[in-house]
């Protein structure tokens, strides 16, 4: 399935910018790469230089990266003062996160390429659950291995085909491990009519949002849990913290805010940039993520009223 | 006994030093020194107080984070060069100086310098022993 895209053959340079690890981004493009007899260059997530380095040298026709980042890799072309026409890259394939039509238009116009979005996921495969074609009109799912529902997240029954809900997929062809009725807790809609591109897989709408609290950072999934689990070992913290995450120049970036308390307070600047540091630092140890971690006075992030806000996402897509 | 200072933190928002020193004045606290350093993110406002107990108690109560902790207070002669001699006293003893502050007292011809060296009882030995004149809390909370 990650081997079929619209437009990728063996005559291809893929450069991946998915990160390779435990993310299945990087492998999972890698893979599918391969299979379709495409030569793959294995940049990985956030090497910057040496995306605009590859690119040129290796002619790379397609790229493969989150949108956000494919959005921050125009700019630094234009730093860097080089000339987009003389690149070779003819599409990309961008997802791990949500997106929007917007975006695709901006990251087409500056690039000069076909943006097209994918969608997978670490439990059921990683990337090559569903993939748009060159009509850019919703996601096919590879229904001869998956069996695609839309749910309603309260009642948990299926919702007729173009209403919005939770996505559930079943795998028909894993071994193994195989997965029936999975939450993915992604929202979108099903669609059935045949699509102008002649294939009748069902599409799926761009992913719109997420039935749980689930974050999407630069790519990777995280949960707010994760953060107060790491922010609570470091001693002398109390549990009062908010999650602000932002997109400045189209990069994901989390902020942390802690209230201080008399166990982290010094009279000294030095001492409380420790204490800020040595919290970053736990935190980016535990979650993988560089996070930026802002001291706040005490009592004034709001408190649990049931269910506390505790993220407060300010990206506009 | 030592000198102490309050310290307390200070979010860098708009009327934050305003509410501070407002509680402080409704509970009749006057203030004999005071200093802020400032990041982009917060400050740390540090003052000397004649009551640094009752300070504590009413900051705290307002829900602000505070913390006393000692500082040497030091008497300098009013003069180009009077401050270069302290500090040249406390660099030869291998002394590192993490702030200070200085305020001019009313009557006198000395200035008071407040310091804060890492280790204050080393500080304060090094100063004595080249002859400054270091002063008692009393000394400085009644100025």
């Amino acid at each position: 399935m990650r081997g079929r895209s619209p437009c990728a053959g063996q005559h291809d340079i893929i450069q991946n910018g998915y990160g390779y690890g435990l993310f299945t981004g990087g492998l999972g493009i890698h893979y599918g790469a391969q299979c379709i007899g495409a030569t793959v260059v294995p940049v990985s997530a956030g090497q910057t230089k040496r995306h605009l380095d590859i690119m040129q040298d290796f002619g790379s026709t397609i790229l493969t990266c989150t949108p956000s980042y494919a959005l921050y890799l125009t700019e630094a072309v234009v730093e860097a003062g080089i000339n987009i026409k003389k690149l070779k890259l003819k599409a990309g394939c961008f997802g791990a996160e949500m997106w929007t039509d917007r975006m695709r238009d901006e990251i087409e116009k500056r690039f000069h390429l076909l943006a097209l979005n994918i969608y997978g996921l670490t439990e059921i495969i990683g990337p090559g659950v569903a993939q748009e074609c060159e009509q850019k009109n919703g996601l096919h799912i590879f229904e001869d291995h998956f069996y695609p529902e839309v749910i309603s997240s309260e009642t948990l029954e299926p919702l007729p085909d173009g209403e919005k809900g939770e996505l559930v997929l079943t795998t028909l062809t894993r071994d193994g491990m195989p997965m029936v009725r999975f939450r993915t807790r992604d929202i979108t809609a099903l669609r059935r009519e045949t699509c102008k591109c002649g294939r009748t897989l069902v599409r799926m709408d761009r992913i719109t949002g997420r039935s749980d609290d689930m974050l999407k950072i630069r790519g990777v999934l995280i949960f707010p849990s994760q953060i107060e689990k790491a922010l609570l070992e470091v001693k002398g913290v109390e549990p009062h913290y908010q999650i602000i995450v932002t997109r400045p120049q189209h990069l994901d970036e989390i902020e942390v805010q802690v209230e201080t308390s008399k166990k982290l307070f010094s009279d000294e600047i030095k001492g409380l940039e420790e204490v800020k540091k040595k919290i970053e630092k736990h935190i980016e140890n535990s979650i993988g993520l560089r996070v930026k971690v802002t001291l706040v006075e005490p009592k004034t992030l709001p408190r649990s009223e049931g269910k506390a806000k505790r993220v407060i996402d300010k990206r506009q897509l | 006994m030592e000198v102490k200072q309050i310290s307390l933190f200070l979010e860098n928002k708009k009327g934050r030093l305003w509410e501070a020193l407002d509680t402080l004045a409704k509970a009749k606290i006057n203030i004999r020194a005071l200093s802020i350093a400032d990041t982009s993110d917060f400050g740390i406002l540090r003052l000397i107080v004649p009551d640094p107990d009752k300070a504590k108690k009413v900051l705290a109560k307002s829900n602000f984070t505070v913390r006393e902790n000692d500082v040497i207070a030091v008497g300098v002669s009013d003069r180009p060069g009077g401050l270069a001699e302290i500090l040249k006293i406390l660099t030869d003893a291998d002394i590192n100086v993490e702030y200070m502050y200085a305020f001019v007292a009313k009557s006198g011809k000395k200035a008071i310098v407040v310091l804060r060296t890492d280790s204050i009882s080393k500080g304060k030995k090094a100063l004595k022993l080249a002859g400054v004149t270091v002063l008692s809390s009393q000394e400085v909370y009644s100025l």
